[in-house]
């Protein structure tokens, strides 16, 4: 080794790593020319959409690329002057998980379900030798330092005992066993909560700051980004398209890819062309009263009451557990209410019988959260699309079907040759527009958008809103959209509804929602939902820095 | 993509051409079931003809003609004509009692999954009932008291072969009903049939086909169990299976009464197996494309 001083500069430094996927349809490039670093204590943070080869690179580093199909055919990846692409399994496993450990995006897939949490923990370590006694107790210590309460009676708790924030801080805890230099976090807090995330990220930072490791968070949230990372590479069908610190890329960016994901953003957009003064002196179209929903003896939603206009969006904003889906499909009568009525046009959702309930399918549509799942994947587009005709046949006489189709296609974005094909074979933000055909199939006049944009990348995802946004200028539609974080609803809804254990805490226009949020749920929530601006985040580190002190005082 | 829309015949043909081995198993598929259509009019006098001085001719000699090249039975008899007029007693006892069970099973199961809680207790229990029957036993009870015929045997085979197609199809579709798209079709406004059978019964045909072609072996085994126990098909009729059970007293002396029919059930279960599996894929539209690529390999 001659040149041992420079590469000992970083700790952990990737040099025009490329990977190659021997696929059907030939060698795809999912990694060209990667370099970056990362030095002790800083975190860097890897943004891209899917597909951009993020978690690819990452797989490198822990070795955890399947070989076939993938291969490293270029580059090199050196943790302290070490190369890790040649290197025996021996030597490899002792930096695997000591030296070098990761998170995942779903912990629950990555905890045994069959073992105690403490068990598990005590495990990462006993593979590394450490004794048993002294494994446990360094276990409870790890839950202890994650912001686990109770971590000595919940030791021997299974996993699914645990919410997905706490079972989140677990995989922490183990990651953490041997104060590792250098933490991978691959989309740490994408399937949480938005509070429960900002706690996440809180307690990677504090722990950075303890222990020095640095941090290779891998990310397609620039909220995320902004708040937690010093420096960003921002890459794009296995390139990177830009890099540097994190402040500079977002104020300043250079390359067009980077400059059109910040502007994609949510809560970036711009108001979408909402209506005003739909609420005077007009006949509310579904008038929502006092729904009530058991679960057994669980109250899922305790009495909500709202209306909707006709043309006009109304935004359902909650956290997991707040009801607001559960809602969508009593409103859907997917689910039985309780108690409680829903005046659609004046008459009770909840009391039409099975004929009435098949007239009014067609008012009411539905869009789902993912159109992977929503589409049946047996089904060509253009078979999705007819069956709306073929169960309301007095719709469209059978000649127009092929024609139609055409026309709806055009009008989600698609092209009528798109027709004859399966919906495997487009890609996310495709198949949300065919689910949005196959819904304005039938001319509804409501459309409930149950999470419709949240499984999309952002890019996507304002795709999608804006093209919801046409619809409803050009049909005249209304809208609910339910939603679990409030960025996304603020360039699209007239108003919004928060909700919280069943609940509805806070009711408004979208401008006092944001702007003069009454409860302090509306404001934990805003605060929490972090912002593609590093500076917003930076004041609101403040803010918190600046409480937390006066609460110690 | 933009390929000139073809006959569909043409299309199937090319998609079979694509994996070899499905292509040759359906050649032999035939083959089997043109000398199950044919075989008996032609070769019935030569299958049944004794010749005394001919016992357990070994295959391979020719001095006796090409009926002779699998050898003689222990009466004279070709066994290439005996498996060529066995083939459509077998094949149609075979073939009968598994579609019969694949259908009832499969009905019972969509049912079972998608009606009322106690209706589908009830014939989950029914099925338990029958799988906790030694199945050869019931067999045996009912072809006792009632008289041994093809009919009869066929609808033995097929209750007791039921709980596994209702099994399987009431997973299925107890997971299916869950899926998204089927609330998708209930929000349009989609009847109970129409989810049954556009939604459900395109994703659980194909696993029930599979399992079908696996259970054609077992019942031709199953009947050449209740034909040795004299309660099957009674000679002279004959069926793979009984041929194989008649071989077995010569097993020392003349492996091939046994060999050849064996080998015969074999292929047959094999090519069906091989077969299952190319439609499997060819049925569903994300798997397709492996065909389509014209066999090439992964690599």
């Amino acid at each position: 080794m001659t040149n041992t001083n420079s590469q000992y500069r970083h700790i952990l430094e990737v040099k025009e790593l490329a990977v190659e996927f021997h696929t059907a349809n030939g060698r795809f490039q999912a990694v060209k020319n990667v370099s970056f670093h990362l030095d002790r204590g800083e975190t860097l943070a890897i943004l891209g959409e899917s597909g951009s080869g993020k978690s690819v690179s990452a797989s490198a580093i822990m070795n955890l690329i399947d070989t076939p199909p993938g291969y490293i055919t270029q580059g090199s990846i050196h943790y302290r002057g070490q190369d890790l692409l040649n290197m025996s399994d021996v030597h490899r496993r002792d930096i695997n998980g000591a030296k070098i450990a990761m998170i995942f995006q779903d912990p629950l897939a990555h905890l045994n379900p069959v073992y105690p949490v403490g068990w598990q923990i005590a495990e990462s370590l006993r593979v590394h030798g450490v004794d048993k006694d002294k494994a446990n107790q360094r276990a409870l210590e790890l839950m202890k330092r994650v912001g686990l309460p109770d971590a000595q009676e919940k030791f021997d708790a299974y996993p699914h005992q645990f919410s997905g924030g706490q079972r989140q801080r677990l995989m922490i805890a183990m990651a953490l066993g041997f104060e590792p230099d250098i933490l991978i976090a691959d989309e740490p807090t994408t399937a949480l909560d938005v509070t429960v995330q900002a706690q996440i990220l809180e307690l990677l930072e504090e722990l950075q700051a303890e222990t020095g490791m640095g941090i290779l968070l891998i990310t397609h949230d620039l909220g995320v980004v902004a708040e937690t990372a010093n420096r960003v590479v921002v890459m794009n069908q296995g390139e990177i398209v830009e890099s540097g610190l994190t402040r500079e890329v977002f104020k300043n960016p250079q390359h067009y890819y980077t400059r059109k994901l910040i502007a994609a953003a949510p809560g970036h957009l711009g108001r979408q062309g909402g209506a005003t003064g739909l609420r005077e002196g007009r006949d509310a179209l579904l008038s929502v009263e006092n729904v009530v929903k058991y679960y057994g003896k669980f109250k899922a939603i305790k009495g909500v009451s709202f209306d909707l206009m006709p043309g006009e969006t109304v935004a359902i904003v909650g956290e997991s557990g707040s009801g607001k889906s559960t809602m969508a499909k009593t409103l859907l009568r997917l689910e039985e209410p309780s108690e409680g009525k829903a005046l659609y046009k004046g008459r009770d959702l909840f009391e039409l019988n099975p004929k009435e309930l098949f007239e009014l399918r067609r008012e009411i549509q539905m869009v789902f959260q993912d159109p992977t799942q929503s589409l049946n994947p047996r089904m060509t587009v253009e078979k999705l699309v007819c069956e709306a005709w073929k169960i309301h046949p007095q719709l469209l006489p059978r000649a127009k079907w092929k024609e139609r189709v055409a026309e709806l296609l055009v009008q989600v974005g698609l092209s009528p040759e798109h027709a004859a094909r399966y919906p495997h074979q487009f890609s996310g933000g495709q198949r949300q527009r065919i689910a949005i055909a196959r819904a304005l199939a039938l001319s509804p006049e409501l459309i409930v958008c149950d999470e419709a944009t949240s499984a999309l990348d952002v890019s996507i995802q304002a795709q999608v809103i804006k093209l919801l946004s046409d619809l409803r200028r050009d049909l005249g539609l209304s809208f609910i959209f339910i939603a679990h974080d409030l960025p996304v609803v603020r360039d699209f809804a007239d108003r919004v509804i928060v909700m919280k254990d069943g609940e509805i805490v806070e009711v408004g226009e979208v401008e006092q929602i944001f702007n003069h949020p009454a409860h302090p749920y509306t404001r934990a929530l805003l605060d929490a939902s972090p912002d593609a601006d590093p500076d917003v985040q930076a004041q609101r580190r403040e803010k918190r820095e600046r409480e937390r002190r006066m609460a110690v005082v | 993509m933009l390929e000139v829309p073809r006959h569909p015949a043409l299309t199937i043909m090319k998609l079979l051409w694509a994996d070899k081995f499905a292509c040759i198993a359906a050649l032999f598929l035939v083959l089997i079931v043109v000398c199950a259509a044919i075989g008996p009019y032609f070769l019935e006098d030569a299958a049944s003809k004794l010749n005394l001085r001919g016992r357990n001719a070994p295959p391979f000699d020719w001095s006796q003609g090409w009926l002779f090249m699998l050898g003689a039975d222990s009466l004279g008899r070709s066994i290439l004509a005996r498996i060529a007029v066995a083939a459509q007693n077998t094949i149609l006892i075979a073939s009968c009692a598994v579609f019969a069970s694949l259908v009832i099973g499969g009905a019972l199961g969509l049912i079972a999954g998608y009606s009322s809680r106690r209706l589908g207790d009830t014939i989950m229990r029914l099925a338990d009932v029958i799988m906790s029957f030694p199945s050869l036993l019931l067999a045996v009870i009912v072809l006792y008291m009632m008289e041994p015929s093809v009919l009869n045997l066929v609808l033995v085979l097929a209750i007791t072969r039921i709980p596994v197609y209702l099994r399987t199809t009431r997973a299925e579709v107890l997971e299916i009903r869950e899926r998204m798209f089927v609330q998708a079709a209930i929000v349009m406004g989609a009847s109970r049939m129409r989810i049954i059978f556009g939604h459900m019964l395109p994703i659980v045909v194909p696993t029930l086909i599979t399992i079908g072609t696996l259970d054609f072996a077992f019942v031709m085994l199953a009947e050449s169990a209740l034909s040795f126990l004299g309660i099957g098909i009674q000679p002279p009729d004959i069926t793979w299976g009984l041929m194989v059970s008649q071989g077995k007293a010569y097993l020392h002396q003349a492996w091939w009464l046994s060999f050849w029919p064996g080998i015969a059930i074999i292929l047959t279960t094999m090519s069906l197996n091989l077969l299952s599996g190319w439609l499997r894929i060819v049925l569903d539209p994300v798997q397709r494309w492996r065909l389509e690529m014209g066999g090439k390999n992964n690599d």
